[in-house]
Order: structure tokens, then sequence, then C-alpha cells
């Protein structure tokens, strides 16, 4: 019994010190964004990387779901005769859950581990500490341009995934199974709100911050060479992965209260 | 040693740190008179780079004081010690190139933070200092296209790019042939001696350590065991001093010939 406490409370411990962590950095972003240096260069280069880097896959994703989301609501709804609603479903769905969560976790696994990775390396082998003798903050130089790349790029490319993704279900539905268009974009148009895609964006911003400040602070606080470098890479997609998912609940029904489903 | 000598670019009181309740240094004194060239030698893992690391604030140590050109950097936040870090250049021990940049702008990238927007005394002076360490034509190169010497050498070019007041070099020598590591030496001494650059070069190269120290403080047990001239410490009669110096590992080796080079091995 006591052994059993003793780890729980370790594992609580560990959980609460990590979080000290992660809350630590966003103090430090916050003082980077009064008193910090701003590098416009960097956060073009990782505009470039984050959000242009990260279209292929954030399509394919958006597409195919719709499409298949498309699909199995098709073969459902096909029974009760409302198969022209499919559109309305689709849209929905990746506005409000499907666009922001899988683009949320692409972008994890795409950009996340990079930066683990990238600022990991830095951190191993010294050359945070020369930007440091530099009189650069880390966070200024490291932190802030990745930042502002995110912030920028997840709305954009969950805007992507969700119009891939409506198109792709309409491809499916108007010409593999052949519902007339007119119904399909009718209901589409009817059922789908401004809130939904303000839904989507503004989870795309929160599931941004998760991911950049999750491998950042991975990066940032790396040690042991290689073995830790990886092990950063590997923590970053983790965390980051399952606090999109838990916050991409709390979050549904936070923003629930504010866009209710269905209430125009 | 009067007391207005005494005055050091750096000084260091009483410094304590301990890496997970493993104590590091137990009481570092040690001055750093500016325009002179301090040695501290002592064996791996005495702390050695973790000295210079807190000269320049890089770790905090857990009791002590530590100034910098008058200013005590141990309490100030990360963004306030800019200053005295703008004072002070950094060869690290493997370099610490930044892996995206190519050579030029990796010397170029402390001239470019620190303001300097002329692109012409940018390119000569980066220049000037790649020709210093004789790299001049490898500037389109990128780090991982140098040899471990080479990389060093551009590094120690990226830390007087900006022509700093001090520099501070983490086993300068270690890693090079005998040649590039004299150059390196000459290059140190050439330092001190035409800019009146205050130096602290954290070694374990003997030979490279009595060519170029004005003073050498040899670090043991977390302690400085001897701060002296050059002079000084090869007239020391210390056998823990005598041993280091000599590179013997233990007075029972000494004493048992077949473990030395060129004894009777018995077994």
């Amino acid at each position: 019994m006591q052994q059993v406490i003793r780890l729980s409370g370790g594992w609580v411990l560990g959980l609460l010190r990590y979080l000290g962590k992660l809350a630590e950095l966003c103090r430090l972003i916050m003082e980077a964004l009064v008193h910090g240096r701003f590098f416009l260069r960097l956060l073009c280069r990782q505009i470039v990387a984050i959000g242009y880097g990260s279209q292929t896959v954030v399509v394919v994703t958006g597409a195919f779901t719709g499409a298949v989301f498309a699909a199995q609501s098709y073969f459902k709804f096909k029974d009760f005769g409302v198969e022209s609603s499919v559109g309305a479903l689709v849209s929905v769905a990746m506005c409000r859950e499907l666009a922001p969560v899988l683009t949320g976790l692409m972008v994890t696994g795409r950009v996340g581990a990079a930066m683990a990775a990238e600022i990991g390396t830095m951190k191993v082998t010294e050359q945070i500490d020369a930007l440091r003798a530099m009189a650069i903050h880390p966070v200024d130089y490291l932190v802030i341009p990745r930042v502002g790349a995110i912030m920028i790029s997840m709305p954009l490319l969950i805007a992507e995934s969700i119009t891939f993704g409506i198109l792709a279900g309409y491809a499916v539905t108007v010409y593999g199974f052949g519902v007339p268009r007119a119904w399909y974009l009718d209901h589409l148009f009817y059922h789908t709100e401004l809130e939904d895609i303000v839904i989507g964006m503004l989870k795309g911003f929160v599931f941004g911050l998760l991911i950049v400040v999750i491998s950042c602070q991975q990066g940032l606080t790396a040690k042991n060479g290689a073995v830790g470098v990886g092990q950063g890479t590997t923590n970053a997609v983790v965390h980051s992965s399952l606090a999109i998912l838990i916050f991409n609940f709390f979050l549904t029904f936070l923003l629930n209260t504010f866009f209710p489903l269905g209430a125009s | 040693m009067s007391i207005a000598a005494k005055q050091g670019f750096i000084e260091i009181k009483d410094l304590r740190i301990a890496f997970k309740g493993n104590p590091i240094h137990r009481g570092i004194d040690l001055i750093v008179p500016e325009g002179q060239t301090l040695v501290v030698i002592g064996g791996s893992g005495e702390g050695k780079s973790v000295l210079l690391k807190q000269m320049l604030g890089l770790l905090r140590p857990d009791s002590g004081s530590v100034k910098v050109d008058g200013q005590e950097i141990t309490g100030l936040p990360e963004r306030e010690m800019a200053e005295s870090r703008r004072k002070v250049g950094i060869l690290f021990q493997n370099g610490a190139l930044f892996d995206s940049m190519n050579v030029f702008q990796n010397v170029a990238f402390p001239m470019v933070q620190a303001g300097v927007r002329d692109r012409e005394r940018i390119e000569s002076r980066v220049t000037r200092c790649l020709e210093v360490v004789e790299l001049a034509a490898e500037g389109g190169k990128m780090p991982v296209e140098l040899s471990g010497g080479m990389r060093k050498r551009v590094a120690l070019a990226r830390a007087i790019v900006n022509e700093p007041r001090c520099v501070l070099y983490d086993e300068p020598t270690a890693g090079l042939d005998p040649i590039v590591a004299d150059s390196i030496n000459i290059l140190i001494r050439r330092l001190q001696k035409n800019d009146r650059v205050t130096s602290v070069v954290v070694t374990h190269d003997m030979q490279s350590a009595f060519r170029i120290a004005d003073r050498i403080a040899y670090l043991r047990s977390g302690r400085i065991y001897f701060d002296g001239t050059p002079e000084e410490l090869q007239a020391s009669e210390d056998p823990k001093i005598r041993n280091f110096i000599e590179g013997v590992s233990s007075e029972r080796e000494k004493s048992e010939p077949g473990l030395r080079p060129g004894g009777h091995n018995s077994a």
C-alpha cells in the first residue's frame, strides 16, 4: 500500500513539476513579448517551415478524412433517406472537430518533433549557451518566432483542411454516389454557420500554442546528448498530441456555451 | 602584490556550486587582472568549464560572488546580463558553431546581433578574423564540412570578432595537431600583447599553459590549490602539483616502474 502511495505521489509530483516548467516557459514568453528583441526574419523563416511546409500533409489528411467521413455518413444516411444531408454533417464536423484536431496532430508530428529536435540539439551542443554568451535571449531568438509563426499558420492550415475536407466529401457524395448537387450544397450552406468556422480557428490558436510551448520546452531542457534529444522529441510529440486531445474535449464544451450548435 | 594590482577584470569570491548534491566548487577565490592571461589547469571533471560558464553567468552558483568589470552578475536576471556579456567573448570546448549558418555567417553573427549594419565593415572584419585563424578561404563552408580543429578556429574567430575586452577559452588546443595548437597559442598571446585582451584559458595541456600564461591557477577538489606565475608553478615542490605537471597519475604508479612507459612490466 505504502508502495502504491509512494509511486502515485511521485507521479503526481513529477506531473506538477513538469507543469511548472511549462508555466515558467509561458512566463518567459510573456516577458519576451514585452521586453524581448523581435527577429522578423526568423518569424518569416518559421512561417515558411511551419505553415508553407505543412500544407501537403494537412491537405491530404483533411481531404481523405472528409472523403471517408462523407462515405460512411452516406452509407448510414441512405437507410433513412437523408443522404443529401451528408454535406452539412461533413462541413460542421470538419469545421468544429476534425480539421482542428487532425491538423493539430499532423502539425505536432511534423513541426513539434522538428522544434524539439532542433532546439534540443542546439542545447546539447552548447549553441544555446553560445547565443546567451552573445547577449541573445534564447526565448527571443528560438521560441518567439515559432510562437508567432504557428499562431499565424495554424488557422490558415485549418482553413485549408476544412476546404479540402468539404471538397473531397462533395466529390465522393455528388460524383461517387450520385446525390444531387443542389440538395447537397443547399444543406451544406444552410447548416454551416460562421460560428463553426470561428470555433475551428480558435481551437487552432490554442493547439498551436500547446504544440509550441510543449515542444520548445522539451528542446530547451534536453540533456544527455543524442539520447536526450531523442527522448525530448518523443515526449514533445506524445505530450502535445495528448494535450491537444484533452484540451479539445474541454474547449468543445467551453466554446459550445458561446457558440451553441444549431442555435441559429 | 599591491591592492591596486588586485583589482581584476573578473573577481570571484567564495564561489560554490553543486550538481545533484555533488559539490563541484567548494569556495573558489580568483582574480583575473585586466590585460593578463590566466590559465586554469586541473584534472578532468574538476569543474574548469563550469568555472568559465559561471564567469559569463551561463551557470548560476549556489553561493559566492562573480564580478565582471566591477559589476556583480550572480544575482542578475538573464536579460540584465547582456551588458557584461558584450564585454566578454567565449570559445566553447566543441566550438558551438550554429550549424544552420555557414562559416562566414557564424563569424558575422555577433557583429550583426550587436547592431552593426554596415555590410562592408562586417565583411572586412569577418575576413580579417578568418585570416587570423587561417581560414579565409573556408567562409562559404558549413560547419559539418569542417574538421574539429577548423571548427574550433572558426569559433575562435567568432569569439574575437566584436573585439571583446576579455576572452574565455575552454580547452582551445584540445584535439588539435601540435602545429595548429601552437598557432592558437601564438594568437592568444598576440591578442593579449597587442590588444590588451584579458584572457582566461582552461586547459590541461601543460605545454600550452606555460607558453601563454601570465598566471596559472590549479583547480583541485573544488578549490584553487595553487595560484602563481608559471615560474612559481614549475619551481613548486608540492607532490600533487608535480604529479599534475609531469602527468603522473598517482604516487603509487610513480613508485611502480612497470606501470610507467619505458618501465619493465613484470606481468
